[in-house]
């Protein structure tokens, strides 16, 4: 995909490849971890966990920048429940590595990464203009929406 | 990139058939996903291999809509669809959506029920054992200690872990779908043995020794450590499989904990060294009085009104003895007019129950045993239920939030007691 965006970015993050390709949208992000089955409706892609800040917001079609993922082994048929549904995230960011997280960015097939030199989730706010290059191992960050 | 051995370049280039390839190629992309170095050989693999509601056979009706179209698309996430064989590893189906036989009560379709036939009869079909529950451990599948699995269900992963030394990762359905056809799964985390030290210490300095307690600390665990491996030590005795099956499903919920040691009590955790790989690491956190009392509030913080409609016992999975306990307390009394209890068990155990005599008893007092499911896996609770209670801290963090539902955590007594009266009167003493 070829970037849409002019201004240089205001934070450049690099990290390792979950799965690759490259990918621009806009982030929503959340300091707390993610539950799958019970805590997403995979439906909506949106999230549902009583007490959790996002709960009542929907990840389809946004980046979604978290710590990690939480909760039952369904996370990675809820996540990809949620695309046969039209409404999963188009990439992901997670700071920390489980096998729940890798393998719901495996079946979903969008652009994320992990293992960052600096934490996404301490820099990247809701609303960010994010591009991925997973295979360059390398996120760009535009404050407060695209530039 | 992931190291392959000769054979496992053979499967993934197609030696054993297409399925086995498909497998090994979304194997091999999750490996790398993990930054994973290779492979270790699996043969114990608990799942819900193809099983999808009619819906997504629906989605995928241009590649035929069937169980083998699932398995290829969704399981195995397969661009195209292969014809899938019977599974090479030993294979366990997880617990499924409904009761064979108790499903109208739950209130499922004809057409819910028709799909639950038809992919059971494929599971069967497949050389998967139809264990329907989140209790393999007590349905025919007991690791050993060191053996390599790869299970699905928190609860269970953290039992294998923990509480038998067995070694899975939390795994999901496509990677399980995937390892029961190539005996393979990546060599990471829980498979090596630094991955499986202490990385926090918890002192409990209240007595835990009756499952509510163990329950209300593996609750607790799990909001404190998160994901990470919990040493406990202190003042926890009576340790039994059930409050070993209570405590870490509560753990695994309320965090991610898919090991905890306990120290003189859990197989790897001999010492305190020996669960740490050395000296303490990490947090050392205290579990008194106080914490105690919190995570009771916590756990009914959901609960206002205390007149119940429902009560749901069986999250993990009612072993025997909880059973024998649940009936015991239930014989010669009436679950009340307004009030339902629905017993959930694997299909092994109910057969237990069954030749000794408990499931009359239940039957007599107006309770339901089912099997297969839960409330929270089906989304199914009686008609009309507002207020519902368990003695399940996992069960508490999950039903009320995907029902929109209020709910109670107490004992196995006061549910029971809730059950009977219709008035939840539980507290902490």
């Amino acid at each position: 995909m070829a970037t849409t965006t002019t201004r240089k970015p205001d934070i450049v993050i690099r990290g390792r490849k979950v799965v690759g390709g490259v990918v621009e949208g806009e982030a929503l992000a959340t300091k707390q971890t993610i539950s799958g089955w019970g805590g997403v409706n995979p439906m909506k892609g949106e999230v549902i966990e009583s007490r959790h800040e996002l709960r009542g917001v929907s990840f389809a079609g946004k980046i979604l920048v978290f710590p990690g993922a939480k909760g039952s082994s369904g996370w990675s048929a809820v996540f990809h429940t949620s695309k046969l549904a039209g409404a999963s995230p188009i990439g992901m960011l997670f700071t920390i590595t489980t096998t729940k997280a890798a393998l719901g960015a495996v079946v979903l097939r969008i652009p994320s990464m992990t293992d960052f030199d600096i934490d996404p989730v301490e820099h990247i706010e809701t609303g960010d203009w994010l591009r991925i290059d997973a295979d360059a191992g390398e996120v760009q960050v535009w404050k407060g929406g695209k530039p | 990139m992931v190291s392959l051995t000769d054979t496992e370049k053979a499967m993934r280039d197609g030696a054993e058939g297409a399925a086995v390839a498909k497998a090994m190629d979304l194997l091999i992309r999750y490996a790398e996903a993990l930054d994973a170095p290779d492979f270790v050989y699996c043969n114990n693999i608990a799942g819900v291999p193809g099983s999808s509601p009619q819906w997504v056979k629906d989605y995928y009706k241009e590649d035929g809509g069937d169980y083998r179209a699932v398995f290829s698309r969704f399981d195995l996430d397969s661009d195209e669809v292969v014809d899938v064989p019977r599974m090479n590893g030993f294979s366990c189906h997880l617990q499924g959506g409904m009761d064979p036989e108790l499903w109208r009560e739950q209130g499922m379709t004809e057409e819910a029920f028709a799909n639950f036939r038809s992919d059971e009869a494929e599971v069967a079909a497949h050389g998967i054992q139809v264990m329907k529950t989140c209790t393999p451990y007590l349905a025919g599948n007991v690791p050993v200690m060191g053996e390599h699995c790869a299970w699905m269900e928190s609860s269970a992963v953290v039992f294998c872990n923990s509480v038998i030394g067995g070694r899975t990762n939390c795994e999901g359905r496509e990677s399980t779908s995937a390892a029961m056809l190539a005996k393979r799964i990546p060599n990471w985390g829980f498979h090596t043995d630094a991955f499986r030290k202490g990385q926090h210490a918890i002192k409990v300095e209240v007595p835990v020794d009756s499952i509510f307690e163990w329950g209300m600390l593996g609750y607790y665990t799990g909001a404190a450590v998160e994901d990470a491996i919990p040493v406990l030590s202190g003042d926890i005795s009576d340790a039994a499989l059930i409050k070993h099956k209570h405590f870490g499903a509560a753990a695994a919920s309320s965090g991610g904990v898919e090991m905890y040691h306990m120290v003189g009590i859990t197989p790897e955790a001999p010492t305190r060294e020996v669960a740490f790989g050395g000296s303490d690491k990490g947090e050392t956190l205290t579990y008194g009085a106080k914490e105690r009392a919190e995570v009771y509030e916590r756990l009914n913080a959901i609960g206002s009104s205390r007149d119940v409609d429902y009560i749901m016992l069986g999250c993990p999975h009612y072993s025997i003895d909880q059973i024998a306990d649940a009936a015991r307390m239930l014989e010669g009394r009436k679950v009340h007019a307004n009030t339902e209890l629905w017993i959930f068990t694997s299909r092994a155990v109910k057969a237990t129950a069954m030749a000794s005599g408990y499931d009359r008893i239940l039957a007599a007092a107006g309770a339901k045993l089912m099997t297969d499911t839960c409330s929270a896996i089906s989304q199914a609770v009686p008609p009309g239920t507002k207020v519902a209670a368990f003695d399940s801290a996992k069960q508490t963090h999950y039903l009320p939030a995907i029902m929109g539902i209020e709910g109670w955590f107490g004992t196995t007594q006061d549910c029971i007691d809730a059950a009977c009266t219709g008035r939840w009167n539980g507290g902490l003493n």
